[in-house]
């Protein structure tokens, strides 16, 4: 792989709060900064609710704008996806960056058929025909290995099966081959045999057209299939983040131990699983300091004290943690 | 008073029990369901046979696991359970109830609950969380004041504080919150069975644990029976007693859960079992176990439908349909000519007077 991340990076957030307003107050981001090099494939984990989604929906700006207030900054490609009008953030989605959204029907117009979305996709973003489009539309349905792709380009969405679906969604997002490729959880709802299949498709595919990747996914044995690098959210911001390898051998930060404690993997039947107890943090007012200290078990008074920063450890692999040193000395497992 | 008792109170009463713990609370016979699928202005119509003469049951108080290629009919069969879609044939037993006329729609709600796959399309956006899980208990003539109160205590149950919650909007939720809020409008109505389509697979790993636990709890506590569909191996194996694998409409192996992953029988269920990601930074997966695409739906393979993609077919696998056979391990049962003695595959046991007997 020949990610050099010495270049400018093609995804470059800084510092991003996302705060929705209304009737009630929801700080789904409270900094967050990724740095994505070309080609790079970035796993995002974390608690449900962490702010994952909104992380990607930010990216594409499409976050309901009344309620929403963005700051920090973030550049994708060199643009400034901020200060983008209505014209450039037509050519910016889909063109230069596209998702693969967690629920299907959020992405794909139930009234129209699957082959003359994507074709529609296609025709605008690359100017080309009609037939061209439809065309690009059958490759891709076949590419992600829809069984009788070339009847399915007009089948409606309730027609097709959940991971069909998927699979639609990603000829979508795929079909203008964006240099950006943001995807939420793409592969839940399919069975093993096709996810790997699928995995192996996106792979070959980023490393063919150079994409980077923002994939997020609760599964660590889908993230450690796809990613080159990982980052671990918790109450909107990333807390822990790394080369792959180094996270899932040695993680650092006491809520990516629980994480990866909690799997499933090997659990016996009728055992109870090991979970993290407590709740969420609530966003409406976060606590100060660290938000996952409540359920720390290695919290004391400092870490509800004040912005807790990201401990460089090494180069790419930062942790927000202050109790690190005595961190370190706890098994896996904790 | 326990709190599972205080909530059947105050709720509904329970359905009652029928046949006793030996007949089953679901059974499935000869289930079959096509749809018919428009050609579009290019290719004719064909027909999808989405669920093709299935059988199972499902013993009380137990969870059966379904798993199975992606469009093999598992939420299909779901929703012919539940009676959201009537099948073409076959017939459908709740306690040796037979589901049809007899058995109404609303009677039916009460005693069969599903957890939708895409937990968004199945949320009315217009109401709140808190009316969701209320709207069911109110239709069946609970005071609003008690449904509501009931509304707050599932919240609270599925790790939802309602204070935060009860008032929200479906989209003001991230997919992991929704999913549990389906799971609690599914329990409002105090159901005998819940049907949970990939109900956990958009749930991060911690609160998936939280929810499985909570789901094992409250089997316990309110006598559920599930039906668990789901594509995830590990979670379907630490949450199922028996399962069935799928493939294309048809079961092709069923059996005790500990049973298939030690000794499956059939070709497709090992190539599933082969194809969990691996979990080694170091080693990750190069090749997928099964090659070839799923086939087309419209036009099944002749014989065994998995003979296109199978390392083991032989000209027997494509001109006879393999039958559900006993493999000799209890309750375990495979679809493939390799499992029947009389089939003429070079890879069958040779017949023993036991196994006949079995048949
Ligand atoms: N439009 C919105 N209005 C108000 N709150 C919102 C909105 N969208 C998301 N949220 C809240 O912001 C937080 C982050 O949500 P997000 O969807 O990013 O979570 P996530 O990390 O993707 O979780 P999951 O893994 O469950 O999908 C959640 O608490 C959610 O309830
Ligand atoms: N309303 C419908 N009209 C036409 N075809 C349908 C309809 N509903 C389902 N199908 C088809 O029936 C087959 C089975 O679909 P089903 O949703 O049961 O699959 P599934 O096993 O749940 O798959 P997944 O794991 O992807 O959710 C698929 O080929 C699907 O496209
Ligand atoms: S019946 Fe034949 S084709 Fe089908 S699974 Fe068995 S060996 Fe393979
Ligand atoms: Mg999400
Ligand atoms: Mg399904």
């Amino acid at each position: 792989m020949s990610v050099n991340p010495l270049s400018a990076p093609i995804v470059d957030i800084r510092d991003l709060h996302v705060r929705f307003s209304g009737e009630r107050t929801v700080n789904a981001l409270n900094g967050v900064d990724i740095a994505l090099a070309q080609g790079e494939v970035l796993g995002l984990l974390g608690e449900s609710g962490s702010g994952k989604s909104v992380t990607l929906k930010a990216l594409l700006r499409l976050l309901p704008p009344r309620r929403t207030t963005i700051t920090g900054s973030m550049h994708v490609a060199g643009q400034d996806v901020l200060s983008m009008d209505d014209e450039a953030l037509e050519n910016y989605r889909g063109g230069v960056v596209s998702m693969i959204f967690q629920e299907p029907m959020l992405a794909l117009d139930p009234v129209y058929s699957i082959g003359d979305q994507i074709a529609e996709g296609v025709v605008r973003h690359k100017g080309v025909s009609w037939a061209q489009g439809r065309a690009r539309a059958l490759e891709m349905l076949e590419g992600v290995r829809i069984p009788s792709a070339r009847r399915r380009l007009d089948a409606y969405p309730h027609e097709m099966s959940g991971g069909m679906l998927q699979r639609a969604m990603i000829a979508l997002a795929l079909s203008c081959s964006p240099k950006v490729l943001l995807a939420d959880e793409p592969t839940t709802a399919l069975d093993a045999t096709v996810q790997i299949q699928i995995l192996l498709l996106l792979r070959e595919l980023q490393r063919e057209m150079g994409m980077a990747v923002i994939f997020v996914t609760h599964d660590i044995g889908v993230a450690i299939e796809i990613s080159d690098r990982v980052a671990v959210m918790y109450g909107g911001r990333i807390v822990e983040t790394g080369k792959l390898r180094d996270v899932v051998k040695n993680p650092q930060h006491p809520y990516t131990r629980g994480l990866l404690a909690s799997t499933i993997h090997g659990a016996k039947r009728g055992v109870r699983l090991e979970t993290i107890p407590g709740a969420p943090p609530r966003l409406d007012r976060l606590p100060p300091g660290c938000s996952f200290a409540p359920r720390c078990g290695l919290a004391d008074a400092a870490c509800s004290q004040g912005e807790i920063l990201a401990v460089p450890l090494g180069p790419q692999r930062n942790v927000r943690c202050i109790k690190l040193a005595t961190n370190i000395a706890v098994p896996v497992g904790v | 008073m326990s709190e599972a008792d205080v909530l059947r109170q105050e709720v509904l009463a329970p359905v009652a029990d029928v046949g006793g713990p030996q007949q089953p609370l679901l059974a499935v016979r000869g289930l079959s369901k096509h749809f018919a699928v428009g050609g579009g202005l290019f290719g004719r119509g064909g027909v999808v046979r989405a669920v093709d003469d299935v059988n199972f049951s499902v013993d009380k108080g137990e969870v059966l696991g379904i798993v199975g290629e992606s469009g093999c009919g598992k939420s299909t069969t779901a929703r012919l359970i539940i009676g959201l879609i009537a099948p073409d044939k076959g017939e459908i037993t709740l306690d040796g109830e037979p589901v049809g006329p007899a058995l109404t729609l609303r009677e039916l709600r009460r005693r069969v609950q599903m957890v939708f796959q895409d937990s968004y399309a199945s949320l009315n956006p217009r109401l709140t969380i808190e009316e969701t899980i209320a709207f069911g208990p109110k239709v069946h003539g609970i005071a609003p004041a008690v449904a509501r109160a009931r509304a707050h205590e599932l919240l609270r149950k599925v790790g939802l504080d309602p204070s935060l919650f009860a008032d929200r909007y479906p989209h003001e939720l991230s997919g992991g919150q929704r999913q549990r809020i389906n799971i609690a409008r599914a329990l409002a109505l105090a159901p005998r069975l819940v049907i949970l389509d990939e109900a956990v697979s958009a749930l991060d790993k911690s609160v998936e644990a939280q929810v499985l636990n909570l789901l094992l709890d409250l089997k316990e506590e309110l006598g559920l029976t599930y039906v668990f569909i789901s594509h995830d191996l590990n979670v379907v194996r630490f949450i199922s007693d028996r399962v069935i694998v799928m493939y294309l409409g048809e079961v092709v192996e069923s059996g005790p859960v500990e049973a298939l992953w030690t000794d499956a029988r059939h070709p497709y269920t090992r190539a599933l079992l082969a194809a969990m990601p691996s979990l080694d930074a170091d080693h990750r997966t190069q090749e997928a176990p099964i090659s070839g695409d799923p086939p087309n739906p419209i036009d099944p393979p002749s014989g065994c439908r998995f003979h296109t993609r199978c390392a083991f077919a032989e000209p027997v696998c494509s001109a006879e349909a393999p039958r559900l056979m006993p493999t000799g391990n209890e309750r375990h049962a495979a679809a493939c000519h390799m499992v029947d003695p009389a089939s003429g595959h070079s890879r069958a046991p040779v017949a023993s007077p036991e196994i006949q007997h079995a048949i």
